[in-house]
């Protein structure tokens, strides 16, 4: 383990209901660095932020923050860490019912005995940081869906987190936006001094802004390097997912039995 | 015979999954009482959840309160006059309402028009995955969400019972005393002779404070606990209406058996 590494998962499994997600997870992340986690739908991306965030507990192994295992710390210590991290939602997850400016404000006013005078200037320096001050009056079912994600990136990065987390910050926004999302995950990074780790499947945007990238597949991690040294390499399963194969390592096809039996069998008639 | 067996393995699973939830729910309320100290401290919290809970149910309360009492002021003086006993009509209104149906109907009413939209707000507040955010903020979502919108129900419910009681006797009053002309002295003093504040007034208001905890407690469960699908809270919804329902006419009469014993 490198001596800088803020998140570091150990031999990492995890189970629901006894169906297999993560199995035998190793990976570093280090301080200062913006980490992808990249693989298809459904390969465990998700559970894994939830697990660093201590939502879930892990069947076997550990994933241990600042050098604290997550799963042994009791309620307080686990509210104690999650007050340094920062957790974008896949659609922002802003609370609806107040407007932008109090969603931003919301930590602030529940972690810190801050002047509502002071709170009101932090707020404002956020959201400047993602560009939308002039919002600061609107509800959340004004914004779109571009607008709602970087609100939430304000109210992510309201506490100056040590940790960032994203869970699919790209999903469903217009290249614009898109662009706009990627650029200020690596500026927020390095003026916060923070530490990043991005769930995402979106190779082209990510490519451009994060050091490293882990590949998962069927919970597994399949392939891991730095974005040029995956450019380069021959790994069949990266190659696939790079250039968007439709069929690969990752088949095409659900399993299934032989095609043309399936195709003469005479259906049954009642 | 298998047909015996998967009807047998159907039945137990139903009831141990129901005996699960029981349990769960149970696990809930107490975790809920633990973490509900900051809705005190917060009032700004509590009192929100009143206005949404209480103030926006005035109007639905208010009215039907309002003719809930004419009917009764009708239907009451039509039976005491066959008996020559309609000055006891202010006694029956009010007797009535005090320990039955106020509570009850406006419980009920309660739990369509409260219940329902907390169960909704927190269904959806979980399927947007604003709960999930809000833990991840380290701010708990029992103490900050679920206690506030639970104890505004609770201080709700019994004045929404009153008021309801309150608008039933004044329609009592205007079917019997300003329509139909029963002496307005006997309707007054027969109703303040025969209302014991105790056995009567204190009782109904035990009723829907007890009426207030359980379609509370079953709305923010249900939320709670909710499918976060869209489907799934509109299911809890519909639960929280029937649930609630039932759990007042069952509390009611176990309350009661309990409350009146000399019956």
């Amino acid at each position: 383990m490198p001596a800088d590494s803020l998140v570091k998962i150990s031999d990492l499994s995890f189970s629901y209901d006894n169906r297999p997600i993560l199995n035998g997870i190793n990976m570093d992340f280090p301080r200062g660095k913006v980490v992808a986690i990249m693989g298809g739908s459904g390969c465990g991306k998700t559970t894994l932020l939830r697990l660093i965030g201590g939502q879930l507990k892990p069947t076997a192994g550990s994933v241990k923050v600042n050098d604290r295992i997550v799963h042994e710390m009791g309620h307080d210590e686990l509210y104690d860490m999650r007050r340094r991290m920062g957790m974008l939602f896949q659609f922002g997850a802003l609370f609806t019912d107040i407007p932008v400016y109090d969603n931003v404000a919301f930590q602030m006013r529940e972690h810190t005995e801050l002047p509502e005078e002071l709170i009101r200037d932090l707020v404002m320096m956020k959201l400047n940081a993602v560009g939308l001050r002039g919002a600061h009056g609107l509800m959340p079912n004004e914004l779109s869906g571009g607008m709602a994600r970087r609100v939430a990136l304000a109210r992510a990065i309201a506490l100056d987190p040590m940790l960032m987390m994203y869970d699919e910050p790209f999903t469903g926004l217009d290249p614009l936006s898109l662009g706009v999302i990627g650029q200020l995950i690596r500026k927020l990074n390095d003026a916060l001094g923070a530490t990043s780790i991005m769930v995402t499947h979106d190779i082209q945007e990510s490519m451009l802004i994060v050091d490293y990238i882990y590949f998962m597949s069927e919970g597994r991690v399949v392939a891991e390097g730095t974005p040029d040294e995956l450019r380069a390499t021959k790994d069949p399963f990266v190659h696939q997912f790079l250039y968007a194969e439709a069929d690969g390592p990752v088949p095409f096809h659900y399993p299934a039995g032989d095609f043309s039996a399936d195709l003469l069998r005479v259906p049954a008639r009642g | 015979m298998d047909k015996v067996q998967g009807f047998l393995v159907g039945l137990g699973s139903r009831v141990t999954d129901r005996l699960w939830r029981l349990g769960f729910a149970a696990r809930f309320f107490v975790m809920l009482l633990v973490y509900s100290g900051q809705t005190f401290l917060r009032p700004h919290l509590l009192l929100r959840e009143i206005w949404f809970s209480g103030v926006l149910s005035l109007i639905i309360i208010l009215v039907s309160g309002l003719f809930v009492g004419l009917v009764l002021g009708l239907q009451g003086y039509d039976t005491l006059q066959r008996y020559g006993s309609s000055e006891a009509l202010g006694v029956l209104v009010a007797l009535s309402l005090v320990r039955e149906l106020g509570p009850v109907v406006a419980g009920l009413l309660f739990a369509s028009r409260a219940g329902s939209a907390v169960t909704a707000e927190i269904g959806l507040m979980k399927a947007t995955e604003q709960l999930k955010a809000m833990d991840m903020m380290a701010v708990n979502p029992l103490a900050r969400v679920v206690a506030p919108r639970f104890w505004g129900g609770v201080i709700s419910m019994p004045l929404l019972a009153a008021l309801f009681s309150m608008m039933g006797v004044f329609g009592g009053y205007l079917i019997g005393v300003v329509f139909i002309g029963v002496d307005e002295g006997a309707f007054w003093s027969q109703m303040q002779s025969s209302v014991d504040f105790r056995e009567d007034v204190l009782n109904g208001i035990i009723k829907s404070f007890v009426f207030g905890i359980a379609v509370s407690l079953i709305a923010v469960f249900e939320g709670y606990d909710s499918i976060p699908t869209a489907e799934g809270v509109s299911r809890a919804i519909t639960r929280t209406v029937v649930t609630s329902a039932l759990a007042i006419l069952a509390l009611d009469f176990v309350l009661t058996s309990f409350m009146f014993r000399s019956l």
